[in-house]
């Protein structure tokens, strides 16, 4: 088992690198310091001299890759490459272009607000998915499994953007019973959090619901469900002890990987409600054109992701018996 | 003088996509056909194909434009001092000009659907000549079927102009991206070893960046360059009518650069499948190259899957793009853009009485093209994918 | 006594686009206490579908019994309630399934899915499950049970899947056990132990066995009883010696005279034209109208009943007589035959016996030296290969001109990789390869181009081997295009029409894609194909596996007069004995990569020297009617 995962580390490393060279050429070969410069300073009236003096006020006066005038070590070791980005392979962001703060720290601070909306959302949206998915499964069909059908395609075909302001306008505003947006620490965030989590929930029911169900009719049209058929089981048993052990094996796949995500936080969310997260975080530094910070959630993201690749295989294993180890 | 974008070619190609899926329905055999006869018995399909086939006429007719000559006093066209023609910098589109009614019939502010006096109380001078602070009437009563919006412009006309910046982003992308999947999916499932690991590693890599995050990164550093609708210069021309610095053919790129994995991944899984099959065996004992065996077993058993992610991804795309010129680095301000209304319209809601039209406009039209998109994808899907089809209905 | 099955016309109907499909169309027997009775006939004529209406498991919404009643011990189920049918399956009925690979749950150990039955029908404490569990699992002898117990399926081979499968079926005693094709997946080798199997613990148990399976002669050696059937129905029935030595109806007849075996190999296989019709445009009268050789006039339009034979009495609907000869035959109908609408509409003419060739001082074609392949397996972070796989490991072959070579071997001994090694389609690790003087393994690219249009391959699956995006033609000239770059467009197009000619189609169906036509068409368009680049050689890798007994006849038959015509040879790879001892001059016994014993048939089947092959020829299952 520790074998297995050792392995499964050992492949990410090159993806790791991979990822973090894909950055650079982004951040600094695509988009050089002096067009990083010109856009936080403004497009009009930056001298030369201005550039170049905040480019070494904040270290990007290094060529990328080669330093051709340092001797030795120092070719390689004084460049932006060396200085900005491979220290995100142990995960140190630097300090942010705007206000020059601790990118790490910052990140420290914020993600528990992420996870404190992104967590509930997580759980409570599976078991409301699969729980939906597993009734119309039970129901096929018959008109329930139809209109259960239909009613997800509308709800997916509802954008995001939508539910938001919907809920916002009518729980918040109309109803008065939750404040709109905002955050506070402790046990008084449940008030901020519920709204959000329940949007969150139904806005990803439709696409969630359908998903599972797919899931599910492939595991009972399979054989070994005739078989539990013929030894006299229950439709229930059938399809919860029979379908979903078998169906848990595609589920993992979706819900493992975004396990990390949740000190993530979502974008949008976080910004609508005005949590103080890693979300509202990226896009507060979107719009304040912080290529440092953007820079840094974008690897944080890679590297959550990645993360979270290595813990579905691992899970993999303790679900389908199939998959060896070693 | 006609003007065209970058984007209307995703257009024009899309035009003529939905011709030849006509021709070869029509003639039998093959994906379309098959997509066809399945659809057919559809009707809710049906009912979808043709709402999406309404969208994409107007996106059509938005993609249609020129620049009129500007005439001078004399009711001659002006010229340059070198006898070249001046043209008007603003390319109006079919659609504009069809409408011109809807785009310039303005208020000065706020007015709700089929209403007949402004939205908020301005000063008036009465026919007695006093002053006094009321509904203004509007100066086109009743013909605002969505309202007008703060600065008094149609509301279903933003609505409708917004159309074609969906039908291209949910098309163009996948469109886009197709080739580059085909090929290097093909490389990879087909002849495997070395490219197969390369290819592999870089979509691993690409892939492991949340989507999200690569498109911002991308159009944090593309910055608000690019022609983004409202006037043509003459710099960013190109032969004096082709606009290739297009932002929104651009999204459409690199949104690309995000889901291209997927297709890659799928078309390489699927080659890997096709290759051990008997007949791409047999051709290979009637001696045919492997470049003939691509080209005439492969590909054409890989289109269905095409056709699959161009239909499915569509309306993700659609919800995508609002998504990205909502929170600011989507399309520019002045390409229309339900994000764009979205954006202005949430604001209007926490206003005192509330101004709610705006968001149904986009709302509607948004959920008009999401909804039968998928109905239809669904059924295309289920046309050319059996092991998927079991369950439904 | 009543017999522990009854099943009075039963219809079984399922709702499909094209309309409404008669699956199973009124049919009536029974099964006595400790009997097995057999339903035996093609794909597509309605047996499994019987066997999941008596199980009550018709798989809804499409599929409904429309009509009928089956009887368990005198009892009626097939109005009970969901629950009351449920104490039924599994615990008085259970059925075991053709495919063992994916009858069991993977997730699941295989213990706690015998004990799932055991307790659901029987209260019985977990221990006491669990020992009649392995107890079970000790009586389908597999070895040491206590450890299989907590095994999971994965681990267990096709054979031993079964094992379990029949473990789980019979562990709550059954009073019928529903056999669907239990064997059809398996090798013969192992198909011999299951059956026996079965029939051990159903004589321990005295239960009764209703077994499906379209293999003429598993149904002769293991049923009391034999229901054929077609199109939905049973058109005969009647204890097995009987049928197999007096049958009636032109079907069973045409049946028996297509199955391949050593006697008829000096003439064609007897044919019955056409395909199976699918359940939604079954004829309207007799289902067997319009592919049988006695049709009359009437036979199309009028539905005959089952008839006793004794004295032709009508019997339609009451099976208490189980031994009566029934027979569901206008011909045998006094009444119908007196009639004028009696008149034979023609009978199809006998085909002329095939001139026997002899073939052991025919020159040598192939020569095959030393052939190995070997799959390399990789392990490890850097894919170091650290083994090989020795699917071929060093086998000699010699291919005479004008005959035909059979490769036999169970799945897995590698004769289809070898199949392949003989013709470049793979790259052999090791030996020779010699056609015609040439050493053909160390050619490649262009230089190979020459004897691929002289050595040829037909595939096994009609599916699968035509690209379903081209049509016939196109297929066909894909060889001619590549292999006879000479031809002008008109001349290629005359070859196409002449092979398809050749091989029994029309030339105007070239037009047609290959998902128009039925599977004996399909493997028909893929001999055409071969037969279009002229080859002198022909690896047939189990070309006709996948078709029902008559179609394969058709291709076999097609087979040999193109042999004949053409003087061509044939490497016959295949793991059916009968179709060696029909086809082939000189067989070749595969076992585990390795040539164990080759010669002519006649020494081969006669007397076999190798324990393998000796094992292999007993374990065949034979119709031998004295």
């Amino acid at each position: 088992m520790l074998n297995y995962v050792i392995r499964r580390i050992i492949y990410a490393i090159p993806i790791i690198i991979g990822v973090n060279l894909l950055t650079a050429i982004l951040f600094f070969y695509v988009n050089t310091p002096d067009d990083m410069a010109r856009k936080i300073l403004g497009e009009k009236n930056v001298t030369p001299q201005v550039i170049e003096g905040w480019k070494r006020e904040h270290g990007y006066d290094l060529p990328l890759f080669v330093n051709e005038s340092e001797k030795g070590a120092g070719k390689v070791l004084r460049t932006i490459f060396f200085q900005k980005s491979l220290p995100l392979l142990w995960l140190n962001f630097g300090r942010s272009d705007r206000n020059n703060i601790d990118i790490r720290r910052e990140i420290r601070g914020r993600m528990w607000a992420s996870f404190a909306v992104a967590l509930p959302t997580f759980i409570i949206g599976i078991l409301v998915d699969i729980t939906f998915a597993m009734i119309i499964a039970y129901m096929r069909g018959t008109s329930l499994d139809l209109s259960g059908v239909v009613a997800c395609v509308i709800l997916m075909s509802v954008s995001t953007l939508f539910y938001i302001i919907g809920g916002q306008y009518l729980f918040g505003k109309m109803l008065r019973l939750f404040p709109i947006s905002g955050y506070s620490t402790g046990i008084h965030a449940v008030k901020f959090v519920i709204l959000p989590v329940v949007i969150g929930v139904i806005s990803g029911a439709g696409g969630g619901i359908r998903f599972y169900r797919t899931v599910f009719l492939e595991e009972l049209g399979k054989d070994y469900i005739r078989t539990a058929r013929a030894k006299g089981l229950s439709e229930g048993t059938v399809l919860f002890k029979h379908a979903l052990k078998n169906a848990m094996i595609p589920v993992l796949t979706n819900v493992v990987v975004s396990i990390p995500f949740l000190f993530y936080g979502s974008l949008l969310m976080e910004s609508f409600f005005s949590i103080p997260g890693l979300g509202s975080f990226t896009i507060d530094a979107i719009n304040a054109q912080d290529f440092a910070i953007v820079r840094a959630m974008v690897y944080l993201g890679s590297i959550l992701y990645i993360i979270g690749l290595v813990l579905t295989d691992i899970s993999y294993t303790l679900v389908d018996p199939r998959v060896r180890l070693g | 003088m006609p003007v065209i974008l970058a984007t209307d070619l995703i257009m024009y190609f899309l035009f003529l996509m939905a011709a030849s899926f006509t021709v070869f329905a029509a003639r039998g055999g093959g994906v379309c056909a098959q997509v066809w006869r399945h659809i057919r018995k559809d009707r809710l399909a049906m009912v979808s194909m043709f709402i999406l086939l309404l969208y994409g006429g107007v996106a059509l007719m938005d993609s249609i434009r020129w620049r009129d000559p500007i005439t001078a006093q004399d009711g001659t066209f002006a010229q340059t001092p070198d006898g070249k023609r001046i043209f008007n910098p603003q390319a109006l589109s079919l659609l504009d000009r069809i409408l011109h009614n809807l785009r310039e019939d303005t208020e000065k502010t706020f007015s709700p659907p089929f209403a007949g006096y402004s939205y908020v109380k301005e000063a008036i001078e009465r026919p007695n000549g006093a002053t006094e602070r009321d509904y203004a009437p509007l100066k086109h009563p009743g013909d605002h079927w969505l309202g007008t919006d703060k600065v008094g412009s149609d509301v279903l006309f933003s609505a409708l102009k917004g159309i074609r910046t969906g039908v291209v982003i949910g098309t163009g992308t996948t469109i886009i991206i197709i080739p580059f999947a085909l090929f290097f999916g093909v490389l990879a499932g087909y002849f495997g070893g070395f490219a197969d690991d390369i290819i592999q590693y870089i979509y691993t890599t690409l892939s492991s960046i949340p989507g999200v995050l690569l498109i911002v990164a991308f159009m944090l550093i593309f910055g608000t360059s690019g022609y983004q609708g409202g006037l043509v210069t003459e710099d960013t021309l190109l032969f004096g009518f082709f606009v290739p610095q297009d932002r929104l053919f651009w999204l459409c790129v690199i949104m690309g650069i995000t889901s291209w994995t997927d297709l890659c991944r799928i078309i390489r899984g699927e080659t890997l499948k096709l290759r051990e099959l008997e007949y791409v065996q047999a051709a290979n004992a009637f001696g045919v190259s492997d470049t003939m065996t691509i080209i005439r077993h492969i590909v054409p058993n890989l289109m269905h899957l095409v056709l699959i992610t161009l239909v499915l991804q569509f309306s993700s795309l659609v919800l995508a793009e609002a998504i990205l010129s909502y929170i600011g680095i989507g399309v520019g301000p002045e390409t229309g853009s339900w994000g764009n209304m979205i954006n202005s319209a949430r604001l209007e809601l926490s206003r005192e009485p509330v101004v709610w039209w705006s968001i149904l406009g986009a709302f509607i039209f948004m959920f008009g093209l999401v909804l039968p998109a998928n109905i239809f994808g669904d059924s295309v899907r289920d046309s050319l994918d059996p092991r998927l089809r079991m369950g439904k209905r | 006594m009543t017999p522990v099955l009854e099943v009075k016309n039963l219809k079984t109907y399922f709702r499909t686009p094209f309309g409404l499909g008669k699956a199973v169309d009124g049919i009536s027997f029974s099964i006595g206490k400790g009997e097995t009775f057999a339903l035996v006939g093609e794909s597509g004529c309605g047996k499994s579908v019987t066997a999941l209406s008596i199980m009550q498991l018709v798989p809804g919404p499409h599929g409904f019994i429309a009509e009928g009643e089956c009887f368990l011990n005198g009892k009626e189920i097939t109005g009970l309630s969901e629950s009351e049918k449920r104490k039924i399956r599994g615990n008085n009925i259970s059925m075991i399934f053709q495919e063992p690979m994916t009858s069991l749950n993977p997730v699941f150990t295989i213990g706690e899915q015998i004990v799932e039955a055991v307790k659901l029908h029987h209260k019985k404490s977990s221990r006491e499950a669990r020992d009649i569990a392995v107890g079970m699992l000790g009586k389908v002898r597999l070895k040491s049970p206590e450890t299989l117990f907590k095994e999971y399926p994965h681990r267990l081979s096709g054979g031993m899947r079964q094992r379990v499968m029949i473990a789980m079926a019979l562990a709550c005693k059954p009073d019928l056990l529903i056999a669907d094709e239990p064997t059809t997946s398996l090798d013969v080798t192992i198909q011999r132990e299951i059956l026996n199997l079965i029939k051990e613990l159903q004589t321990e148990m005295f239960a009764s066995v209703l077994l499906i399976s379209h293999n003429l002669a598993v149904v002769f050696e293991n049923a009391n009883r034999v229901g054929v059937m077609y199109g939905g129905k049973i058109v005969e029935m009647s204890g097995t010696k009987d049928i197999f030595r007096n049958p009636m109806h032109p079907y069973t007849i045409k049946l028996l005279r297509a199955a391949p075996g050593v006697e008829k190999r000096t003439k064609p296989l007897d044919t019955i034209p056409g395909a199976v019709p699918a359940s939604v445009d079954f004829p309207a009268g007799c289902r067997f109208s319009g592919r049988c050789h006695r049709e009359m006039e009437g036979c199309a339009a009028m539905e005959p009943p089952l008839y006793g034979r004794e004295n032709s009495h009508l019997v339609t609907h009451l099976v208490t007589h189980l031994a009566a000869h029934l027979v569901a035959c206008h011909l045998y109908d006094p009444g119908f035959m007196s009639k004028p609408y009696s008149r034979p509409l023609g009978k199809i003419p006998e085909a002329a016996p095939l001139p026997a060739l002899p073939h052991k001082d025919r020159e040598t074609l192939l020569t095959v030296k030393g052939l190995k392949y070997y799959y390399p397996v990789k392990k490890g972070i850097l894919k170091k290969t650290t083994g090989y796989l020795r699917a071929v490991d060093g086998i000699d072959l010699t291919v005479r001109k004008g005959s035909t070579l059979a490769l036999v071997g169970e799945s897995g001994c590698g004769k289809t990789t070898a199949g392949k090694a003989i013709l470049k389609l793979i790259e052999p690790t090791e030996g020779n390869v010699i056609f015609k003087g040439c050493d053909i393994t160390r050619l490649s690219g262009r230089g190979l181009l020459p004897y691929r249009s002289l050595m040829q391959i037909i595939f096994q699956d009609p599916y699968s081997s035509l690209d379903p995006r081209m049509m016939a033609g196109d297929i066909i000239e894909e060889g001619l295009k590549s292999l006879k770059p000479g031809l002008g467009k008109k001349s290629r197009k005359e070859r196409v029409s002449r092979v398809l000619d050749m091989v029994g189609l029309t030339p105007d169906m070239r037009n047609r894609y290959p998902h128009e036509f039925s599977g004996g068409q399909r493997q028909r368009i893929g001999i055409a194909r071969v037969l279009a680049v002229e080859p002198e050689f022909i690896v047939c890798d189990e070309a006709t596996s996948s078709l029902d007994v008559s179609v394969q006849a058709q291709i076999l038959n097609l087979l040999k007069s193109i042999q004949q015509d053409f003087g061509l040879s044939f490497l016959f790879i295949t793991h059916d004995l009968s179709i060696v001892e029909y086809m082939a001059d000189e067989v070749a016994v595969m076992y585990d990569g390795k040539i164990v014993e080759s010669g002519t048939v006649e020494e081969i089947f006669t007397n076999p020297k190798e324990e393998y092959t000796k094992r292999l020829l007993l374990a065949v299952p034979r119709i031998e009617v004295a």
